[in-house]
């Protein structure tokens, strides 16, 4: 199969006359970490609503490991292989560590009109779940109770669910959001490790973090997108430096 | 991951399962001591539970807070009217396949187009829907009008000619309702342990989330829609039978308002708080009727029960099942 996951072309999002997303192409590619900046309300969680099928898209297409998935729900794209993260924590704060991973694990359980079996006796979404608990680094924290979790690990927890249900391709919506130093260095190790075997979009504020791993940037200013190219040439480009970088950063 | 899964097995079990195999064995001894009046309102107590754990299943384990529960149980009371003919007794497979194809039926329709709606809207939409077959009995006299209709004979269980169980006959149906009340309770519990059960709970805590997951939510809530409509209808079946007369008054709002409250009052989220809840409901509403604690103030015994489950939901916001300590807590998916 070919690397690239998935393509994004002419995506547009309209609410009424204002246009969240207009016009935006983005293309996935397996092993890459694929940043989109931009200020507040540039549509950058719009555009993963869209992407994820969260929001219907207005117009564009959006193609998904080689299949149209332009008019595809939102489970459905998800159980293709789509999987995301919230920019808020959407955790079960009344189930474990484990059972929050495992219940998203088993949208992916083939027999679905098996009523009678425990879920705690399904071995493969016991691990995935634990592979996905393992991978974020939540393995001592396993058995706790979601809710009594510190901020970090919340954050850590909702990308775990994420990949419980084994997916190819990651949204990731600002999981550095409300991070310390020490837990945002955590994510970002993450974050560089889930480039291997994934294709991930990562939507982030934190200007510095997003130049250490991103491979390639995409730069939105009131819906449209500005600039796509490497790091170093969206550092240098001047309609990027007088949109959004502002002053202290060229310094 | 044994020990995990023991873990799981060690929690989830045992020691909630152990009062609730008590409370089952008490009841299956309690005609042997009971008199006729307290069997007959042990009876009743344990057709309300069937009922109550059936809306258990939508509001408590779901989240889907349904405000027309009573048509099914009254379409399933209706359906051992209409089956039963006027010389002799309807065989009770023919009646529960009736009555539960039937809510079925009506359920799919509503459930589809309610669960389009969410919170409030969906509560309005239940329950018109509940009031249109309240009316459909009430005002024409396809169910025989606001006066209902009479059963002269029980359905009887069946095999062939021969007849298994004659529900006129002793305690059978004691001992019948007894045993619908402990397959509901395994059934829903298993049901609720399983993956689809699960979902359910995810669903409650938040669709969104499972969506992105990757479970098409719609036919989750839709199935457990149906589902309750037809355990539901279930305990419509066995409140006809016992009380041998069906009327439009099962399936107003009223009816469904009481089943709320019983769940309310036992405790969302558990199965065994819908049963608790029932039996507090129904005890209180006989003690407030009863003329010999309260004379003629007992006329008023609504406005004495709205009082008391004021102050139970004041005082007990977890419900009756929250007196039971830490065991209470809410189950994990």
């Amino acid at each position: 199969m070919s690397d690239i996951l998935l393509v994004a072309t002419g995506v547009s999002r309209h609410f009424g006359g204002l246009k969240a997303v207009d016009d935006v192409s983005v293309t996935l590619t397996r092993g890459e970490l694929h940043a989109v900046i931009g200020t507040n309300g540039a549509g950058k969680s719009t555009l993963v609503n869209v992407l994820s099928g969260e929001i219907p898209i207005t117009t564009g297409a959006i193609t998904l490991l080689g299949h149209d998935a332009t008019r595809w729900t939102q489970p459905r794209r998800s159980r293709a292989g789509l999987g995301r993260s919230y920019q808020r924590n959407t955790i079960f704060p009344q189930f474990t560590v484990f059972e929050n991973c495992r219940l998203t694990a088993q949208a992916r359980w083939p027999k679905v009109w098996d009523w009678w079996t425990p879920t705690s006796r399904c071995a493969d979404s016991r691990e995935a779940a634990l592979r996905a608990i393992e991978r974020a680094g939540l393995m001592p924290v396993v058995q706790r109770l979601a809710g009594t979790l510190s901020h970090g690990q919340k954050r850590q927890l909702e990308i775990a669910m994420c990949l419980a249900t084994d997916p190819q391709v990651l949204l990731l919506d600002e999981p550095l959001a409300g991070m310390g130093a020490e837990e945002t260095e955590r994510m970002l190790a993450l974050l560089g490790e889930l480039k291997d075997g994934h294709a991930v979009l990562l939507i982030e504020h934190d200007m510095d973090a997003v130049f250490r791993v991103a491979d390639r940037i995409t730069v939105m200013v009131n819906g449209r997108v500005i600039a796509s190219d490497t790091p170093a040439a969206v550092r240098a480009s001047p309609a990027v430096q007088l949109a959004y970088l502002g002053d202290e950063f060229v310094a | 991951m044994t020990t995990m899964a023991a873990d799981d097995a060690m929690r989830t079990r045992l020691p909630k399962l152990l009062p609730v195999l008590i409370a089952f064995a008490l009841l299956a001894a309690f005609p042997a001591f009971g008199s006729t009046f307290y069997v007959d309102l042990v009876g009743k107590i344990m057709i309300y539970s069937i009922f109550a754990m059936s809306l258990e299943l939508l509001v408590g384990q779901t989240g889907l807070v349904s405000f027309g529960h009573a048509a099914f149980f009254g379409i399933g009371a209706y359906a051992v009217a209409m089956v039963t003919a006027k010389v002799d007794a309807a065989s009770l497979w023919l009646v529960v396949v009736v009555a539960v194809l039937a809510s079925a039926a009506y359920a799919l329709v509503v459930g589809a187009l309610s669960l389009r709606t969410k919170g409030v809207y969906f509560i309005m939409i239940t329950l018109a829907f509940a009031q249109m077959a309240f009316f459909v009995f009430h005002d024409t006299s396809f169910g025989g009008g606001s006066d209902g209709i009479y059963l002269y004979y029980k359905p009887a269980l069946t095999l062939g000619s021969l007849v298994l169980v004659d529900f006129d006959k002793g305690r059978a149906m004691y001992f019948g309702t007894l045993a619908c009340l402990v397959a509901t309770f395994a059934f829903l519990a298993v049901l609720l342990r399983s993956r689809y059960g699960r979902a359910l709970a995810g669903i409650k805590a938040n669709e969104q989330r499972m969506r992105a997951a990757g479970f098409a939510t719609y036919p989750y809530k839709l199935g457990a829609f149906v589902l309750g409509a037809m355990i539901a209808s279930l305990a419509g079946v066995l409140f006809a039978m016992k009380d041998g007369v069906v009327n439009p008054e099962l399936l107003v709002w009223n009816q469904s308002g009481a089943v709320l409250l019983m769940i309310i009052l036992g405790g969302l989220g558990h199965l065994r708080g819908a049963m608790l809840g029932a039996l507090m409901f129904t005890v209180l509403q006989e003690v407030y009727q009863s003329e010999a604690l309260f004379g003629s103030f007992s006329k008023h015994w609504q406005l004495m029960l709205g009082l008391t489950i004021i102050a139970f939901v004041a005082t007990m916001p977890r419900g009756l099942i929250g007196l039971f300590g830490k065991r209470a807590k809410k189950e994990a998916p």
